[in-house]
């Protein structure tokens, strides 16, 4: 019978020996810890779990998001579950789609010196330099889009020497975007005023007052479109 | 990566591919459809359920693994607090930091009041932060909310509420006009147009979405939203028990801080819950698509409170979850991929059922393939599961498609060596959904007075069957009801003392009846993995 592969890793710096196919996360709980912090969505999504990892006798640091990385021989890792940067406090309705209107409340955007640090430890990556270069330029639309896989987990701007927030630019231009640039959906505009003017008020009250095997009938003989 | 001998079986469903280009496979007829769901679907198994021996629902049948907690003892049974000091005391205590949470706390916050969210994890750390396939409401000029309407009766097997069936898809179009407005990132057409599509049951192409984030673009807009009118949140404290006044309704929560450790008393004019759901309690040991804090502490602290169930005995399992790579098995592989054409086959590479049945028909359909009809493929560590045809996408809109449509799920499968523009993916059904919670009406209030409940804690509004993106809508809909109803009523509430007594009398009530807690305490927080099973299934 095959045996389970068992791996050395380090968890700050403490050794544990872990099945080879777990991930850092269902590692650590193997090791014993019940997580708290650096525990969200376990799927990719949540950004909780951000974690840096050294390889012994590897100069480059690493990082990754604890819930989809596998874990490897010789790893020494740590979470890093928060991230002390501060978010702008904006007032969506008052702000255009500029550079401006990034720079009021992210001016660092300017300090970037190209290091490319931020794209290197990206857990999804993105282009993170890039939607800040097009953040720079004003260039919202490319912005929005760019970062817009981004799940917040802060790493960014952990190594960011410039002190960039670059997640708060991300969801700033994103948001801009959505609300000033993208064109409205005139049908979403004209249903709400249907319904603000009770249109289907009369249609509905009559389908609640159906028995079942009325509703029965008419489902099973809707079309689809 | 796939196994050489699972690339050998690939080889089927890539023969089988151009034969199944465009043809339709019929869909299950009504009687076909009972006859699969009584044999195979999880909420049939009897084994898998308990009655629940005390409260208002007394004799009401739920999953065992729920039961087990609805049977236990408060976890602050032997904690000393003092009632009269309040930490805090606010106009309206909000418990839960997820779209439902969010959506209530601007809302009540809009209508003037002192609000506080509390939640156990990080803002945000929530089901709604991972859902991918979209949000439905019928805002084009083919649909209507009448027929909206329909189709959630229909998938709920007509035991939905009706009064809340009518004001989620009455609000559903005003839900999108509000995203919009707080600069939602929809997916959307030159001229604004949202594009959209089907999904499981749906009879119109409604479903908006926002690449395969929606559930992330939604949770981020309004974190960033909530963060912005600063609304008091509180991270990583968890409520613990529901706190009444001497006359019943509701007054607080009693709070925990997860790091510290410490309880805390909030006194509170109108408490919503919005904790989410319970998939991390692993119903009949199925893997699950939730978040690690999805473990049904709302349930348990209205319950003891008073506040009524409703349809907790149906549980959706969602057709596809990833059955392969192990390091993701039971996360969701989005309902979107089956909704831009992906088909089910078998180890023949023959299609089984039709793609777009009904969550709980298509889980059924899947199940009688890998157990009943042994047409399952095995994984190395004996998983089963069949495929789901994503490279078909490819051949129906066009080369490019999926990694276009399907970035996250692109993603997911690629950070462990599966392409899934050219691969098929192996999926089996997975827990995803709690059907059924308190039970609420069209204000999201419950029978104890001043407490609501919002989201996937709430129950009625889906019936025995929610259908895909009836959940994001829900949260928002009956969110911004509790929120907007507790904003404009909590001037007129006279607090009085608070107390605990609730929790006294159903613990006596559980001795009266003789259950044995077998030290068991409630509700849980957080689930407890140690992955020990790794071992026995790989020796
Ligand atoms: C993977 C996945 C994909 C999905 N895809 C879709 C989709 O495409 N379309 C759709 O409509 N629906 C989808 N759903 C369902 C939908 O996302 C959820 O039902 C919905 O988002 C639930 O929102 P909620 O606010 O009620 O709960 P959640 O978003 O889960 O939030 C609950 C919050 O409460 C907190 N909490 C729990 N217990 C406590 C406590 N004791 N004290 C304090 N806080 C607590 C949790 O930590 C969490 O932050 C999906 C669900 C999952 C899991
Ligand atoms: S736990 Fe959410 S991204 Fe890892």
């Amino acid at each position: 019978m095959p045996q389970v592969e068992m791996v050395d890793i380090y968890i700050m710096g403490k050794k544990y020996s872990v099945p080879e196919s777990l991930t850092i996360m269902d590692a650590m709980e193997f090791a014993g810890y019940q997580l708290k912090r650096g525990c969200g969505c376990r799927a990719g999504f949540c950004g909780a779990c951000g974690t840096v990892y050294r390889i012994a006798g590897d100069y480059e640091l690493k990082v990754g998001l604890a819930c989809q990385t596998k874990v490897e021989a010789d790893m020494y890792l740590a979470q890093i579950p928060f991230f002390p940067a501060v978010k702008g406090v904006y007032d969506l309705d008052e702000l255009t789609p500029t550079a401006a209107s990034l720079a009021r409340y992210y001016p660092e955007i300017y300090r970037c010196i190209g290091c490319n640090s931020c794209t290197n430890v990206c857990p999804q990556d993105l282009n993170v330099m890039q939607y800040v270069a097009y953040a720079q330029r004003g260039d919202i639309a490319r912005c929005a889009s760019e970062s817009f896989d981004c799940v917040m987990c802060g790493l960014c701007a952990s190594r960011c020497p410039a002190h960039i927030a670059q997640y708060f630019v991300g969801i700033l231009a994103r948001r801009l975007h959505g609300k000033h640039v993208l064109p409205r959906a005139d049908h979403v505009q004209q249903r709400y005023e249907e319904i603000e003017a009770g249109t289907f008020d009369a249609e509905l009250d009559d389908l609640m007052n159906k028995d079942i095997e009325e509703l029965k009938s008419l489902y099973n003989n809707r079309d689809i479109e | 990566m796939y196994t050489p001998q699972m690339k050998e079986l690939i080889k089927k469903v890539e023969e089988t591919r151009p034969q199944r280009v465009g043809v339709h496979f019929p869909r299950m007829s009504p009687e076909d459809k009972q006859e699969v769901l009584k044999k195979y679907h999880p909420d049939f198994i009897e084994a898998g359920f308990s009655e629940i021996t005390v409260g208002v629902n007394k004799g009401d049948r739920v999953p065992l693994e729920l039961a087990t907690l609805i049977d236990a003892r408060s976890c602050i049974e032997n904690v000393e607090l003092d009632l009269d000091q309040y930490d805090y005391d606010v106009d309206v205590l909000v418990i839960g930091g997820g779209g439902a949470g969010a959506a209530a706390a601007l809302s009540a916050q809009e209508k003037g009041a002192d609000v506080l969210l509390v939640t156990k994890l990080r803002f945000g750390d929530a089901n709604t932060m991972m859902a991918q396939g979209g949000i439905q409401a019928a805002d084009k000029p083919s649909d209507s909310p009448p027929i909206h309407y329909l189709d959630v009766m229909g998938g709920g097997h007509y035991h939905n509420v009706p009064r809340l069936v009518r004001a989620l898809v009455n609000d559903a179009p005003i839900v999108i006009k509000w995203l919009e407005d707080l600069g939602t990132m929809f997916d959307k057409e030159e001229d604004g147009t949202m594009v959209t599509n089907h999904g499981g049951g749906t009879s119109r192409k409604r479903m908006h979405a926002a690449r395969d984030y929606t559930g992330a673009e939604i949770m981020r807009t309004l974190r960033d939203e909530t963060l912005n009118r600063g609304v008091k949140v509180i991270e990583f404290t968890a409520a613990v028990e529901l706190l009444l006044d001497e006359d019943g309704k509701a007054g607080g929560a009693v709070l925990y801080n997860l790091e510290t450790e410490e309880y805390q008393v909030c006194r509170a004019k109108k408490v919503i819950f919005a904790m989410g759901g319970s998939g991390r309690l692993h119903y009949q040991d199925f893997p699950t698509t939730n978040h690690y804090g999805a473990t049904g502490d709302g349930l348990i602290m209205g319950y003891r409170a008073g506040a009524k169930l409703a349809f907790l005995d149906t549980i959706q399992y969602h057709p596809t979850g990833a059955a392969y790579p192990p390091q993701i098995l039971g996360l969701l592989v989005t309902e979107a991929v089956r909704g831009r054409g992906a088909t089910f086959l078998n180890i023949d590479g023959e299609q089984f059922a039709y793609h777009l049945e009904t969550r709980d028909v298509a889980s059924a359909a899947i199940i009688r393939e890998c157990v009943g009809r042994k047409k399952g493929i095995t994984t190395p560590t004996g998983m089963v599961g069949v495929w789901l045809d994503s490279p078909l996408i490819e051949l129906i809109h066009g080369e490019g498609a999926v990694e276009r449509m399907l970035p996250a799920m692109v993603r997911q499968f690629g950070r462990f060596g599966i392409n899934i523009s050219k691969e098929p993916m192996l999926i089996y059904p997975t827990l995803h959904y709690q059907n059924g919670g308190l039970l609420i009406d069209e204000h999201g209030e419950t029978n104890v007075e001043n407490l609501y409940v919002a989201g996937e804690n709430a129950g009625g509004i889906h019936g025995r069957n929610r259908l895909m993106g009836n959940s994001l809508l829900d949260i928002l809909v009956f969110g911004r009801r509790a929120g907007y109803h507790a904003g404009e009523t909590y001037k007129d509430v006279k607090l009085k003392k608070l107390t605990l007594e609730h929790v006294k009398k159903y613990h006596a009530e559980l001795e009266k009846n003789g259950v044995a807690t077998g030290g068991r305490i409630s509700p849980m927080l957080l689930p407890r993995y140690t992955h020990r099973e790794v071992l026995e299934q790989e020796a």
